[in-house]
């Protein structure tokens, strides 16, 4: 059994990349295919190693400026989770308007966001947390919203206030949706914090690429790809963990119990 | 059986929705729950059964009529009532042990004393998951118990706070043959050896004979009360009772009742 899970786990996913970047490489060099277009896998790893240095640093400075966001994300999507929650008014009266603002591509805000705070790490916080909130609200409000009214039922019968039923009942219960849409938030977080870049910033990996790029540097553009990737990986991973300590329960059918 | 009145309902009707849209669920009922006593409502499906647990609950008042418990109107949720549904609604975060001390977590005097006691309420829950028969399981949780272990835990939940009464709405509509009559007997034992109040819920004519002292029938929408049976079998029953004479004169006599009440037009939604 164990040796199965360890080949399912580890042993294939790894297996699946290797033979991704195999073929990339193949192609490459089959086609003769210009390092201007596309740089064969090779080039690419190359220039990883090559600009290690400013690709940590710009690195450093994305993913702190997407978990800033993320975590005013988290905080933000939480509170506004429960008050939409709560009441069914609230939900009505600002669910459209969420609905509404979700709607507009987080790029076209940036500007603004740059005209207000200036070039620095502020505007890509600012644009990772608005793409980011959006989903945490809907889930956390989602899992208040579908309490069992026989549950709740019960609880009243006793004369539970609204606030005993929240505590006791509402928050343990959205719990599982809300671990579930930090996985979709981080990622968002981390586009964000890389649009924003992208339109203007002084360091990020989104701002090496876009230098990368005016130079003609493809293969650090790719790398620049291969590190996002990489680490998008690790921050979904990262929620994913948490999740599955904090919310097992929900989980039963996998866990060992 | 000369117990003073625990429940006086007055031509009480009911209704959800407001002036026009209203839906009248119950109308005119008057019935009267004795202390100890164990009555049980039948009727066809949506015939305002539930409802009637609702008003009582103080969950949903009354549109007109009077309803008092213990001689005192019904206003809001009465509290010293103890509630269990066709699903068992455990908290699946909770170990079973947890799960049956919620109620303590919310009603006086125990929501205060529970952090300071909360060995000794333990404890209480404990012995009372293992006199059903759950002695093994407090520990785990709730999706780790079958249908019917986990409507014995919502049972206890339902009574560890000793309730004055306890409100059953087809408590054993999603168990099997067996396990219910299993039941049966479960809830039969509790409220001998507790003398609670019982209000039982349900569509099983056989379930309602066997366990109730009296046996109200109630007509479709909105819900009227038909007959009021005196079951009349001496208690504690044995299931042997169930494929007796006497027993299935009144099931039969319950279901003819039932038959004539339902209405083909109102019986299609």
């Amino acid at each position: 059994m164990e040796r199965r899970e360890f080949t399912i786990k580890v042993v294939s996913p790894a297996l699946f990349t290797l033979s991704l970047f195999l073929i990339w490489e193949a192609v490459c060099r089959v086609f003769n295919v210009p390092l201007t277009i596309l740089p064969a896998a090779s080039d690419v790893f190359a220039a990883l190693w090559r600009y290690r240095a400013p690709i940590a640093e710009n690195s450093f400075v994305t993913l702190w400026t997407t978990l800033a966001g993320f975590g005013i994300a988290t905080v933000f999507g939480l509170t506004l989770g429960i008050a939409v929650g709560w009441h069914r008014a609230l939900y009505a009266g600002i669910y459209p308007v969420l609905v509404g603002f979700n709607s507009i591509p987080k790029v076209a805000v940036v500007p603004v966001l740059i005209l207000w705070f200036g070039l620095g790490e502020l505007p890509a916080i600012m644009t990772a947390f608005l793409i980011s909130f959006f989903p945490i609200v809907v889930n956390v409000a989602t899992g208040l919203a579908t309490t069992e009214p026989e549950l709740e039922d019960v609880l009243r019968a006793l004369g539970a206030s609204k606030l005993d039923i929240m505590r006791k009942v509402g928050i343990p219960r959205s719990l599982p949706y809300f671990f579930g849409s930090l996985k979709v938030a981080i990622t968002l977080a981390f586009v964000g914090a890389v649009v924003s870049e992208t339109v203007g910033a002084n360091k990020g990996i989104g701002k090496l690429m876009l230098d990368a790029q005016s130079a003609f540097q493809v293969p650090i553009v790719f790398a620049g790809l291969l590190v996002l990737a990489f680490l998008g990986i690790v921050l979904y991973a990262m929620t994913a963990l948490i999740e599955q300590r904090f919310t097992g329960w929900a989980f039963r059918g996998q866990a060992n119990y | 059986m000369t117990s003073p009145v625990l429940v006086r309902l007055d031509r009480v009707s009911m209704a959800y929705g407001r002036r026009e849209a209203a839906i009248h669920a119950v109308q005119d009922v008057s019935l009267e729950i004795r202390k100890g006593e164990f009555i049980a409502v039948v009727g066809p499906s949506g015939c305002g059964k539930s409802s009637l647990l609702r008003l009582i609950s103080g969950l949903h008042p009354p549109l007109s009529g009077n309803l008092s418990v213990e001689g005192k109107p019904v206003k809001g949720p009465i509290k010293s009532v103890g509630m269990v549904f066709q699903n068992s609604n455990l908290l699946p975060w909770r170990k079973v042990v947890d799960n049956v001390l919620l109620p303590l977590e919310i009603v006086e005097p125990h929501r205060s004393r529970i952090r300071r006691e909360g060995r000794s309420y333990r404890e209480k829950s404990i012995k009372l998951l293992e006199s059903v028969g759950l002695g093994g399981f407090t520990d785990k949780f709730p999706w780790q118990l079958s249908g019917g272990m986990q409507q014995r835990a919502s049972i206890c939940r339902a009574l560890i706070h000793e309730p004055e009464i306890l409100l059953l709405d087809e408590p054993f509509g999603a168990l099997d043959a067996f396990t219910r009559e299993d039941l049966w007997c479960l809830l039969r034992d509790l409220q001998a050896a507790r003398a609670v109040t019982v209000m039982l819920v349900t569509h099983d004519l056989r379930e309602a004979v066997f366990l109730a002292d009296t046996v109200y029938v109630m007509s479709n929408r909105p819900g009227r009360m038909v007959k009021c049976l005196d079951v009349g079998i001496s208690r504690p029953r044995d299931l042997e009772v169930t494929y007796g004479a006497q027993f299935q004169a009144i099931v039969h006599e319950l279901r003819g009742l039932i038959g004539r009440t339902g209405d083909p037009a109102e019986g299609a939604h």
